[in-house]
């Protein structure tokens, strides 16, 4: 009777921890597939081609981007990428890497950066964004997130971007916290990164720009956050306005320290 | 920059080369594999492209993950250590059209194929090698497509 | 112009690892677009590498083959300095060579 019950209880015991690995499994099958995608991220296609528009001579004023200021000097791309969104003294505002961009071309190159603003993804020059914004990012492979918290300004769209995280709103009543101010949420099999601190905060927000397998786009953080928007049931928010860059900033000082992946690849 | 011109010069003088080779049939009438591209089956492919059925094989392996998260995007790889292999084809068997791609394979590169495919829905997907001798092997593995979440 | 393709070419141990990345929407021919319409397929057709300008690789691809498809193989007896060239050719009969020197 005692050998039955033992041999019940060891049956248990395997049927239990059989669950908890096949789970655990599902889990390293995805990372598997993953890793098995690392090399070679189509993200490199966008890469070139954005070093390409940097210094290509374009626009009313046919000039390059080679002058472009993107906070740590006219011209300098590598390592700025985990300094945005910051604090720019000529236009007098925080600016993240698409906003900045677009400044860029309206000054230097002439373009209507309202116009680009206005241009759905995927169209005109949202595409060179893209691009511009893949390049970018990639100069800052492996550099740790320091954005500048130094001037007022910084902090308090760090204090904004915070508010607007945890707002609820819209239709369903979602904020951004409803699905990642939590450890250990996912939709499906989807993980969803913690973003109030690292290392999800660094994890979410190092993530992109990425190159999204399921549409064979390159999305910068601009359109993850106007999709996050769009299944929140809330408005689409601007093209670079200063509520997507107060959430950049609250997600990127968050992430202080985590070492950038941009641009990732994403499913 | 490469002008269109010159890339297409090139190209055609890489068909043309191809073409007299006499190795390459498809570059000297320009024809497409197309029947077997177009079969909806697997017996179809095989009939399509005149070999014989595959015979299951240790000396074929294929690598692909478990799940893909997505299936837009399914790495897959196939090696061989065996010698004389002159073809490697690979096959996804619940797509619409099996068929996905034809390697031919001179005796300049490993019988070592990595792509990648789309995967309508979880399927069986197969690694064909088509020997010097005639002989057809494969291997084969299930792989589950999932959806996945909102897209983090 | 089609975009050009990345292509990495490593030497190890006698051989030359080659990677590339295609830039190709590969439509498979089945989807709609927004209105509605489908969109017709489009894909690369013909793959050929050179090593050297000798043909070693050639491939035929359908509508399966994965959007900006990767593609890699390994070229016996190469060494740093060897050239690598890729071409493909798509079913609009638009085509695209790109070239790369195999590293250290």
């Amino acid at each position: 009777m005692r050998t039955t019950k033992i041999l019940m209880m060891a049956m248990m015991a395997s049927l239990t921890t059989g669950a908890v690995w096949a789970q655990k499994s599902t889990v390293d099958a995805i990372a598997e597939y993953r890793a098995m995608l690392a090399d070679g991220n189509p993200a490199e296609l966008f890469e070139a081609k954005g070093e390409e528009l940097w210094k290509q001579p374009r626009g009313p004023k046919k000039a390059s981007l080679e002058q472009c200021d993107l906070g740590q000097g006219p011209g300098i791309v590598k390592g700025v990428f985990v300094t945005l969104p910051r604090y720019f003294a000529d236009t007098g505002r925080v600016q993240d890497m698409e906003s900045r961009l677009l400044t860029c071309m309206e000054t230097l190159q002439g373009f209507n950066a309202a116009e680009i603003a206005k241009t759905p993804f995927d169209k005109g020059e949202q595409n060179t964004v893209t691009a511009l914004a893949a390049w970018i990012s990639g100069e800052s492979r492996g550099m740790k997130f320091n954005l500048p918290q130094e001037h007022a300004q910084e902090k308090i769209m760090y204090e904004v971007g915070k508010r607007l995280f945890f707002l609820r709103s819209g239709s369903h009543d979602f904020s951004c916290a409803t699905c990642h101010a939590v450890e250990g949420k996912r939709i499906r099999l989807q993980d969803l990164p913690n973003l109030t601190k690292n290392p999800g905060a660094g994890a979410g927000f190092g993530a992109w720009p990425a190159y999204r397998v399921s549409n064979g786009q390159l999305w910068t953080m601009q359109r993850r956050l106007n999709d996050c928007y769009r299944q929140q049931r809330f408005p689409a928010p601007k093209f670079g306005s200063d509520a997507t860059i107060a959430l950049g900033v609250y997600m990127g000082v968050n992430g202080k320290g985590s070492e950038s992946i941009a641009p990732a690849l994403k499913r | 920059m490469t002008s269109r011109r010159e890339i297409l010069k090139h190209s055609a003088v890489v068909a043309a080369l191809l073409g007299t080779t006499g190795l390459f049939p498809q570059y000297a009438n320009a024809a497409f594999n197309k029947v077997a591209f177009d079969a909806k089956n697997l017996a179809d492919v095989y009939k399509g492209l005149g070999i014989g059925l595959p015979v299951l094989s240790s000396g074929v392996v294929l690598q692909a993950p478990d799940i893909a998260e997505n299936g837009a995007v399914v790495p897959v790889g196939a090696t061989s250590s065996l010698p004389g292999v002159k073809q490697i084809l690979f096959l996804v068997e619940k797509n619409p059209l099996p068929l996905i791609a034809v390697f031919n394979l001179s005796d300049r590169v490993d019988a070592a194929i990595l792509t990648r495919t789309k995967m309508a829905q979880s399927s069986d997907i197969y690694a064909v090698a088509v020997m010097n001798d005639g002989k057809v092997l494969y291997a084969k593995k299930e792989v589950k497509v999932t959806l996945g979440g909102c897209g983090g | 112009m089609a975009d050009p393709m990345r292509i990495r070419a490593q030497a190890a141990g006698g051989n030359a690892t080659v990677k590339v990345l295609m830039s190709h929407d590969m439509e498979t021919g089945v989807r709609k677009d927004g209105a509605g319409k489908l969109i017709p397929a489009w894909h690369i057709a013909e793959v050929t590498a050179t090593h050297n300008g000798k043909s070693v690789l050639t491939a035929e691809w359908g509508t399966g083959v994965a959007k900006n498809p990767f593609l890699q193989f390994t070229v016996k007896a190469a060494k740093v300095g060897d050239k690598i060239a890729i071409t493909w050719k798509d079913n609009h009969g638009d085509s695209r060579t790109d070239e790369a020197t195999v590293a250290a």
